[in-house]
């Protein structure tokens, strides 16, 4: 098989997934997207790995195990990132990534994201002196 | 090796090859149409079809393991997690207008820019190399668990406490929010303010919330 198959599809899968973290809003589907950019890389891994399997002598499979390794940590990623968007989604109302801007510089503080817990702060207040 | 990468032709594909070449195809518009459609359970589902692809790519490159641990982690585990993450924090039903942000067009002069470059440089590196399929299979179970238990004994050890942590974190993650909610008033009341909002009145946090996403349609 001429290597430059599963090289090219990779690529193109990489180039997939980041248009999808670029374009996309909802933090699930960031995490979907950051996901085809993990696969794209472990087809990369495998390919090579075959094809150095066979070019070189002594060959530790380094392209499969690190492929597993990569499978492994991608599982653990969304298992945290879902816990993250869960605890975001509690907590704000909201999962789209745009509306997260709190520790955004240069933007007007005035906004309707920050709004809700000013008031809800002075609601607080105003509870905690009557 | 040089006598058999002699006798390719490129322009003469192999069976293998084309086998590769339509399951790619079909991977690669499953995974555009998981980046661009606006259904979000359908995203997930297109997302099936293209990592079960890319199962189908390993297995045609002999590596039969890790399309097996492919399909077991990624299409069983991971598709659900995300599928019990988009019903948790949305009811997706039908369409939803507000997936794609506001750059999508410099988003996509970015991807289509890198893949061009990519693949340029990468079909220009690998023009004359091929990989040599027949004989026994490089991935096979046995050779991958040999290696891995010979040679990469102590990272896949660390790999297990990394995953241990992930577990735990993802738990405290789920659970401290809980934890404020149900004992809200001592906490609640010295915690600063996003935290204290939804800790004394979640409906109150929830209904500001969607009044939100109104305000801003």
């Amino acid at each position: 098989m001429h290597l430059a198959y599963p090289a090219v599809l990779s690529a193109l899968l990489f180039c997939t997934g980041l248009y999808g973290v670029l374009a996309r809003r909802n933090a699930i589907l960031v995490l979907m997207s950051v996901e085809l950019m993990l696969n794209a890389v472990n087809l990369n891994l495998v390919a090579f790995d075959v094809w150095l399997s066979r070019a070189a002598e002594e060959t530790l499979h380094s392209g499969q195990a690190l492929t597993l390794f990569t499978i492994a940590i991608a599982a653990a990623e969304i298992g945290i990132g879902l816990a993250i968007v869960l605890a975001v989604h509690r907590n704000r109302g909201t999962s789209d990534i745009d509306r997260l801007r709190d520790t955004a510089e240069g933007h007007e503080p005035d906004g309707p994201d920050t709004d809700t817990p000013a008031t809800g702060t002075a609601a607080e207040k105003a509870e905690a002196t009557a | 090796m040089t006598l058999a990468a002699a006798s390719h032709g490129f322009l003469s594909p192999t069976g293998v090859e084309i086998a590769f070449l339509l399951v790619g195809l079909v991977t690669f518009g499953a995974a555009v149409v998981t980046v661009t459609t606006r259904q979000l359970v359908h995203a997930a589902l297109w997302l099936v079809v293209a990592l079960g692809g890319l199962a189908v790519e390993y297995l045609l490159l002999t590596a039969e393991f890790i399309a097996w641990v492919q399909v077991l982690i990624y299409v069983g585990a991971v598709v659900v997690l995300i599928l019990f993450g988009l019903m948790l924090t949305r009811a997706p039903i039908g369409r939803s207008p507000d997936a794609d942000s506001g750059n999508r067009w410099a988003a996509l002069t970015v991807a289509v820019a890198s893949a061009a470059a990519l693949v340029w440089v990468v079909v220009d590196a690998f023009r004359t190399t091929w990989i040599d399929l027949d004989g026994p299979a490089a991935g096979s179970t046995a050779v991958t668990g040999a290696s891995l238990f010979q040679n990469w004994v102590l990272p896949f050890e660390a790999l297990s406490v990394l995953l241990l942590a992930a577990l735990v974190g993802a738990i405290v993650l789920s659970r401290k929010a809980k934890a404020a909610r149900a004992g809200e008033a001592p906490p609640a009341k010295t915690s600063p303010t996003g935290a204290s909002s939804s800790g004394t009145s979640p409906s109150g946090a929830s209904s500001s919330g969607t009044s939100q996403t109104g305000g801003v349609r």
